[in-house]
């Protein structure tokens, strides 16, 4: 009955390139302004530069997988921002001064248990009092703000110094300097030399991505968190379980913004009620960016972390072009109503007006 | 005649099974029996049960009464997903795939298969996709290919694929090689008779009767919700098939049509209407106060004709004059305005045609809503309830208020409403697709009489209808759509129950005119 | 059932309210939910909590939040969401001020560019979802980026422009007779033309149309691009306003002054009972939804309860309003 648009099978080649479109316009506008950053910045590509694009980019990169997670199932999570915030809050009120070892891990570990809680709570309400996610998440990132404000009514706290170092520091520096021996050469000069060059965080990332992302995307329940977005009946009817998946979103939306709040507690050494608030629209501007349909089924962190990113690096140029600081708002924005614009292009391949409305 | 399955067990016994929808009976004790190892088809007009049964059958439907019975135990079923544990999976027309996940994924979505990590494997999950498509002889779907990168043709082999992944003893085709060019088609018969020749078993539901004479060894005809006979293929000839399906039907009175008099003045005339791939060429007149019926199967292009007319589909190529003008019609509120005055009745009347949660009175006005301002701009109450109550007592609607939600109201009486909301418009050419679809014997007769009323004050009629007696009863011409051509038009004499139903299979090639 | 035993007893209260529709039945929850808080506020916090000071005092503020919500409420009926609401109102509110220099004389001038600069940012927000489709959520979200930008770049360093002119000042803070409040009475005449608009205009008609059933509406010959347009229109100059007496209020303009209201404006209009999924509610909670997060605020701020426990109790009363309304909800699923 309905328009049916069908693409030719195509060659490889030609199909990587449609199947990943939108994201390949992440990257190239990524790369463009990283292209745009070296030639205005002739030190970036010194360890010290690096590490601090790495630093300041990885909040919003956990943000915005955050808020991957829940798009793919077609939803959306407003509480991003506030449980980074209570993240933040808790480690810094949880740190105990003086013990550097056990009491950080203890503290990690019941962070990313409240992040993971957090979501869940968001997922049984929406799942289970089939409620839409947009309201759901706003009533609850109220709550969590609150229990920000509550574990950090002022900013401060302690945050062990050893904790932020190895968050944010680079690899060469967390080495013992004789790592690679006292007079390094050769391969081993060319490591020490590697490593200095490798922000610590950029690791954490990947170790993020290893033990959390894959496991849960190449798992069967991510496959079904993927089926629901892409089409919650035929999940049904296919015998996925639906409600399940869903949840899992939220819980995976919450862990990351947990982790979130964890590495920005790193960065700023301590603890802020109110600081997380900004990352919720931030990481909704993110997902866009980094070409992840708002509908639902499709997207990964891939485009996440080069949007977060290019969203990152836009206030870098504008510093670095000596533009006005007072335009690095409007700037910004532009890049974020364009990237949202440029999602629209689809209207002019519908063939049935009553298909966009659908 | 079909005895010589008498020793054996059925795998599916479905006996006198019925349901109803509302005022609807789509199914009045029918019986279905598959025998193992046979390829059944089911035939029958739109509307005569075929599809309620097979969804009863698997699942997605819970039946009213009757038994069904598999491999002889009385079964209930309560889910597809249950059905499928029983061993009965069905390929609906409408496509179950996710259009964002690969050919491998979709086929084994319910149970893929995991590595000692517990995690999915991609390479078994191939190999796994590509044995089966080797089986199955689909070795041209490519297990990476997303489901929104392939054809329509190939996505419809993926959904017998995923079908045939959970080793089904009784697969169930519903239209389901619709899509299919003829290699394609080949290979699924070729699955299907081997299923047949390790015992298993096949319903097919298709509108082409070829395809039903080549594939299928026993036959059953459906009419009005029952089962009016099952033969061995090619035990009845077309003529006899096509008796059976027409039968005798329920007493229908449609009112007098006029003498053919003089050439009606043109109302609505379309000039190479295309809209590929659905429409090809179509060119037709409808003359003031005349009503000319689209015929033809399911899905031929006949609801895409009328969405092209009224404005709702981009790329629509041809001319359309409209009262001798030419009127580029680019939406629905183009189509309504004063100088074309179309009315349009959609398909689903529900999720189309009408708020639901919103009142009768609501509904009946919004296509003339700003017809009935005051001076000040804002909705003048009086004029409202009067244009409600004029088309609440034009129309007979039956309501216990006009604020009611017009969900609350009978399928009849919903139907009346859309219909009202027209009538309000003094609309001059009317579109209808199927607007007696599911409603009750005694509606119809009000919308028969109200079209012919609507004719004889001098409107132009286009109407769809999927039931033939009323091509037959209501109709000065009818115009049969196959494949979106035009195949046959019928005025007069011509217009009869066997040759609609031919022309609408696509029998008797000879293109009059 | 149970109700069928209450029928034989006659008339009961719960069968009443049942039969009611959904909407009606939100509304009369939300009203109650005012009553509910004042008794308890004057019991538990205050004995000037029913004072009429206070609650003149409430509805002052009230009224700043009320407009903006009436614009966001129009937006939410077509299944929309109007994100734009913090920086369209600080954009009009620094052009006003700052066109109007603190004269009265210009006030008018600066009043009509403020208004003005919502005018187009609705235009922006309605034709980007009308026409190009885009979710209105991510373009709202863009559209505010961009005019946060402007503001940023226009008020440059130079605050002392945006005091704000008397007249305007006393708009929103002048109380006449001792309990009507000016800023109120602009509420009163927005709310007025609003539920006109909304259940007696042909454009309030279509939006509810256009909110629970687009395609219905379309092929019924509603122009239900226009609808979407008008609606963000609406949404747009109503912030602007809310901007304009909210310089007042405070003496100037001042960037971010647009922030705390985004998320308590949704809240107001989803707690007096209008669906986030568009086509139903009505304006009279939406009112009562703008008192209730009021007298929230206020009755907290008495108590001067840590913000913490503000932000909790404000949520928790959102989700305890949403299960409420969600009985009526569920059975259409």
């Amino acid at each position: 009955m309905s328009a049916i648009e069908t693409r030719e099978t195509a060659a490889p080649f030609r199909r990587f390139i449609l199947r990943n479109f939108r994201l390949g316009i992440a990257f190239v506008i990524t790369f463009v302004l990283l292209g745009i950053t070296a030639s205005l910045n002739e030190r970036f590509f010194t360890p010290p530069v690096i590490t601090s694009t790495a630093n300041q980019s990885m909040t919003l990169v956990f943000a915005g997988m955050a808020q991957t997670s829940v798009v793919i199932t077609g939803g959306i999570d407003l509480s991003v921002g506030p449980i980074i915030s209570m993240s933040n809050s808790l480690a810094s009120a949880t740190f105990l001064e003086g013990d550097d070892g056990l009491n950080i891990i203890l503290v990690v570990v019941l962070v990313l248990a409240v992040g993971a809680l957090a979501g869940l709570i968001n997922g049984l309400i929406v799942v289970y009092g089939r409620l839409q996610p947009i309201i759901v998440t706003l009533a609850t990132s109220s709550v969590y703000s609150g229990i920000a404000l509550f574990l950090r009514p002022r900013p401060g706290g302690y945050v062990p110094r050893i904790y932020g170092d190895l968050l944010t520091r680079r690899v060469g520096q967390l080495l013992p300097s004789d790592f690679f021996g006292a007079e390094p050469s050769g391969i081993m000069a060319f490591l020490n030399n590697f490593f200095d060059y490798i922000p610590a965080s950029l690791i954490f990332l990947i170790i993020v991505l290893v033990v959390v992302w894959i496991p849960f995307r190449r798992s069967r329940l991510g496959m079904w968190v993927y089926a629901v977005g892409s089409n919650e009946g035929a999940a049904y009817m296919s015998g996925v379980n639906v409600r399940l998946a869903k949840v899992a979103a939220y819980v995976m939306g919450g862990l990351f913004a947990a982790i979130g709040g964890l590495f920005l507690t790193a960065q700023t050494l301590s603890g802020d009620a109110t600081t997380g608030a900004v990352f919720t629209l931030q990481s909704i501007a993110i997902v866009v960016l980094g070409g992840t349909s708002l509908f639902g089924g499709s997207g990964g962190v891939a485009g996440t972390i080069a949007g977060a990113v290019a969203l990152r690096l836009i206030p870098t140029i504008l510093f670095f072009a000596r533009v006005n600081p007072l335009q690095q708002p409007l700037w910004e924005g532009a890049v974020i109503l364009l990237a949202v614009t440029a999602g629209a292009s689809r209207i002019f391949t519908v063939r049935s007006r009553l298909d966009t409305m659908r | 005649m079909a005895q010589q399955g008498a020793e054996r067990v059925p795998i599916l016994e479905a006996r006198l099974v019925s349901k109803r929808f509302g005022n609807t009976i789509a199914l009045n004790e029918a019986t279905l029996i598959c025998q193992p190892g046979s390829i059944h088809a089911l035939v029958g007009e739109n509307g005569a049960g075929k599809s309620t049964l097979i969804k009863i059958v698997a699942g997605v439907v819970t039946p009213d009464s009757g038994t069904i019975k598999i491999e002889g135990r009385e079964s209930t079923i309560h889910s597809p997903a249950d059905a499928a544990r029983q061993g009965i999976v069905p390929v609906f027309q409408e496509l179950s795939l996710f259009p964002d996940l690969t050919v491998a994924e979709n086929i084994a979505i319910s149970n893929p298969p995991r590595n000692r990590l517990g995690l999915v494997s991609r390479s078994e999950l191939r190999r796994q996709t590509e044995k089966i498509c080797a089986e199955l002889g689909f070795e041209h779907l490519d297990p990476n290919a997303l489901i929104s990168e392939i054809p329509l043709a190939q996505r419809q082999l993926v959904e017998i694929a995923k079908a045939l992944a959970h080793n089904p003893r009784l697969l169930i085709l519903d239209e389901g090689t619709s899509a299919l060019s003829v290699q394609d088609v080949d290979l699924v018969f070729q699955v299907i008779r081997r299923m047949r020749d390790q015992g298993r078993s096949v319903i097919f539901i298709s509108h082409r009767m070829s395809e039903v004479k080549e594939i299928a060894d026993t036959l059953t005809i459906f009419r009005d919700g029952q089962d009016v006979g099952s033969f061995p293929m090619g035990a009845v000839s077309n003529e006899e098939m096509v008796q059976l399906m027409i039968g005798r039907k329920l007493e229908q009175v449609f009112p007098p049509k006029p003498a053919v008099a003089e050439p009606r003045t043109p109302m609505l005339e379309v000039d190479n209407l295309s809209w590929e791939p659905a429409l090809h060429n179509i060119s037709l007149r409808v003359g003031k106060g005349e009503i000319v019926g689209l015929g033809g199967l399911d899905g031929q292009g006949q609801g895409e004709l009328l969405f092209a007319l009224f404005g709702v589909l981009r790329g629509v190529q041809g001319n359309v004059r409209v009262d001798g003008r030419d009127v580029r019609i680019l939406s629905p509120a183009v189509a309504t305005s004063d100088s074309i005055r179309m009315a349009f009745i959609p398909e689903d009347r529900k999720t189309e045609g009408l708020i639901l949660p919103m009142s009768v009175g609501d509904n009946a006005v919004l296509a003339v809503i700003d017809r009935l301002l005051n001076q000040f701009g804002l909705v003048d109450r009086q004029k409202e309830r009067d244009a409600v109550q004029k088309m609440v007592e034009q129309m007979q609607v039956k309501l216990s208020s006009e604020r009611a939600p017009v969900r609350s109201l009978s399928g009849g009486n919903q139907q009346k409403v859309v219909m009202g909301k027209w009538l309000l418009t003094d609309a001059k050419i009317y579109l209808l697709h199927d607007p007696t679809r599911g409603i009750d014997v005694g509606t119809k007769q009000e919308i028969y009489q109200l079209m012919r009323q609507l004719a004889d004050n001098g409107a132009a009629i286009l109407f769809f209808s999927t039931e033939l007696s009323e091509l037959v009863g209501m109709c000065d011409r009818v115009l049969v759509l196959y494949e979106g051509r035009i195949f046959r038009e019928l005025s007069g004499e011509t217009i009869n129950e066997e040759d609609i139903v031919s022309a609408a299979l696509g029998l008797n090639a000879a293109v009059q005119h | 059932m149970a109700s069928n035993m209450e029928t034989t007893r006659g008339f009961s209260l719960r069968r009443w309210f049942n039969g009611l529709e959904r909407q009606d039945r939100s509304v009369l929850i939300s009203y109650t939910m005012i009553i509910l808080l004042i008794i308890f506020g004057t019991i538990f916090i205050t004995p000037n909590f029913a004072s009429p000071t206070f609650l003149t005092q409430q509805l002052r503020l009230a009224s700043f939040l009320g407009i903006i919500a009436a614009g966001q409420m129009a937006v939410i009926l077509t299944g929309n969401i109007d994100l734009s609401i913090p920086w369209t109102l600080n954009l009009s509110a620094v052009i006003a001020t700052s066109i109007a220099a603190g004269e009265n004389e210009r006030l008018l001038l600066g009043v009509a560019a403020g208004l003005g600069i919502g005018l187009i940012v609705g235009l922006v927000n309605g034709i980007g979802v009308a026409y190009l489709r885009i979710p209105s959520m991510v373009l709202t979200l863009g559209v505010n980026a961009v005019l946060k930008g402007i503001t940023v770049v226009y008020t440059g360093s130079a605050p002392q422009f945006q005091q704000t002119p008397d007249v305007l000042s006393r708009a929103a803070t002048d109380v006449l007779f001792g309990f009507v409040s000016v800023a109120v009475l602009i509420w009163g005449l927005v709310s007025l033309v609003h539920y006109l608009v909304l259940s007696r205009s042909g454009l309030g008609r279509k939006t509810y149309a256009v909110g629970n059933n687009e395609i219905a509406s379309y092929l019924s010959g509603v122009k239900t691009p226009r609808v979407l347009i008008m609606v963000f229109v609406m949404s747009g100059v109503l912030n602007a306003l809310a901007g304009l007496l909210l310089a007042g209020n405070a003496g100037r303009s001042f960037n971010e002054m647009g922030e705390p209201f985004l998320l308590p404006a949704i809240a107001a209009v989803v707690v007096g009972g209008t669906s986030i999924l568009g086509g139903s509610g009505k304006y009279l909670g939406t009112i009562a939804g703008v008192i209730i997060i009021r007298l929230l605020d206020g009755a907290l701020n008495i108590v001067q309860v840590a913000p913490a426990a503000k932000d909790v109790t404000f949520g928790l009363v959102i989700l305890a309003m949403l299960f409420l309304y969600g009985r009526g909800e569920r059975v259409r699923e």
